[in-house]
């Protein structure tokens, strides 16, 4: 073997710990972005979450004004810190649909009255279909959805008090 | 200081996979009754990634996405569904990244010629070798 190529393995090995080393500091981004973003919402059906509210259908979102849909469930943790922005983008003037996943009414009722009810309606998703549909990974998630039933922009985590502008932007976008 | 640092730790884990109080979806860990149909999905399911724990096909994941991903799966199969209109199906969705099947897109490409490429570089370097040996 020649000599240049001597160290030729160390170099490689030298590589391969710098890119773990970068990998390690940078790590790539685990979120899934919906694919159905643009697209009409698919159909579904929606029972009521709660006896209270009522639940909704894929067509009754086509209201003519833009909404937001809201994936949320009373035991996912971050949808707790994220009610009280829901709250405020109420106060603001949004349209907001929620689907609770895999979750039960008294659940969903305890969760409401705990941290508040920004929802006009809520549809419950007990086996996650529509959640899947929409192609979305977890809770909560949020979807801009156009007066005529289509998805516009899709916020993935809970709306942080920070982001509610970019949201209201989007909505603004979709009208 | 030891129950601050517990109390810490409780606060700062993250409850990444918080789970629901319902039950698995019915067909998550239930195999259909008909033998050829559960093994088309058992098939499909390997190939399916979990949306949750990304590692993991959702035939392999406790995830409760993964068990509702399972449940869809085999209800469609029993429907007389094919496995790769279902992958289609959730490709339409998430994108090719669902499937670990690789797929003809530009980016798997290297991926197909890797082989090729590997084959080509251990050729030169065994008839480099075996020139030398000859002298």
């Amino acid at each position: 073997m020649s000599r240049s190529l001597r160290f030729l393995p160390v170099a490689v090995v030298l590589i391969l710990i710098a890119a773990f080393v970068w990998r390690l500091a940078n790590p790539p981004d685990s979120t899934v972005p919906s694919r159905m973003v643009g697209r009409a919402v698919p159909a579904f059906q929606l029972a009521d979450a709660v006896p209270t509210m009522p639940g909704f259908t894929s067509a009754e979102l086509a209201t003519g004004k833009p909404r937001l849909v809201n994936l949320f469930a009373s035991w996912c943790v971050p949808c707790i810190a994220e009610a009280p922005v829901l709250k405020d983008l109420k106060r603001r003037g949004v349209a907001i649909d929620g689907i609770a996943i895999r979750d039960r009414p008294d659940d969903v009722a305890m969760f409401l009255q705990k941290n508040g009810n920004p929802f006009q309606r809520i549809g419950s998703d007990p086996t996650s279909r529509v959640q899947i549909a929409l192609g979305t990974a977890g809770v909560p998630e949020s979807f801009v959805v156009d007066g005529r039933g289509v998805i516009r922009h899709q916020h993935i985590g809970p709306i942080a008090p920070g982001e509610v502008p970019t949201i209201l932007a989007e909505l603004e976008k979709a009208r | 200081m030891r129950a601050a640092i517990l109390a810490l730790a409780i606060a700062m884990a993250a409850p990444a996979f918080a789970d629901s109080s319902l039950p698995p979806s019915y067909w998550a860990n239930r195999q259909l009754p008909d033998e050829r149909q559960e093994a088309k999905a058992q098939a499909l399911m390997a190939e399916l990634r979990c949306l949750v724990c990304q590692g993991q096909s959702i035939a392999d994941s406790d995830a409760e996405l993964a068990g509702d991903m399972r449940d869809l799966v085999r209800r469609r199969i029993a429907a007389g569904e094919n496995p790769e209109q279902i992958r289609g199906w959730l490709v339409d969705r998430y994108g090719s990244w669902v499937s670990y099947r690789p797929t003809s897109e530009p980016s798997a490409w290297p991926l197909w010629g890797a082989p090729i490429v590997l084959i080509g570089l251990g050729g030169l370097l065994a008839m480099k070798r075996l020139k030398g040996r000859a002298r």
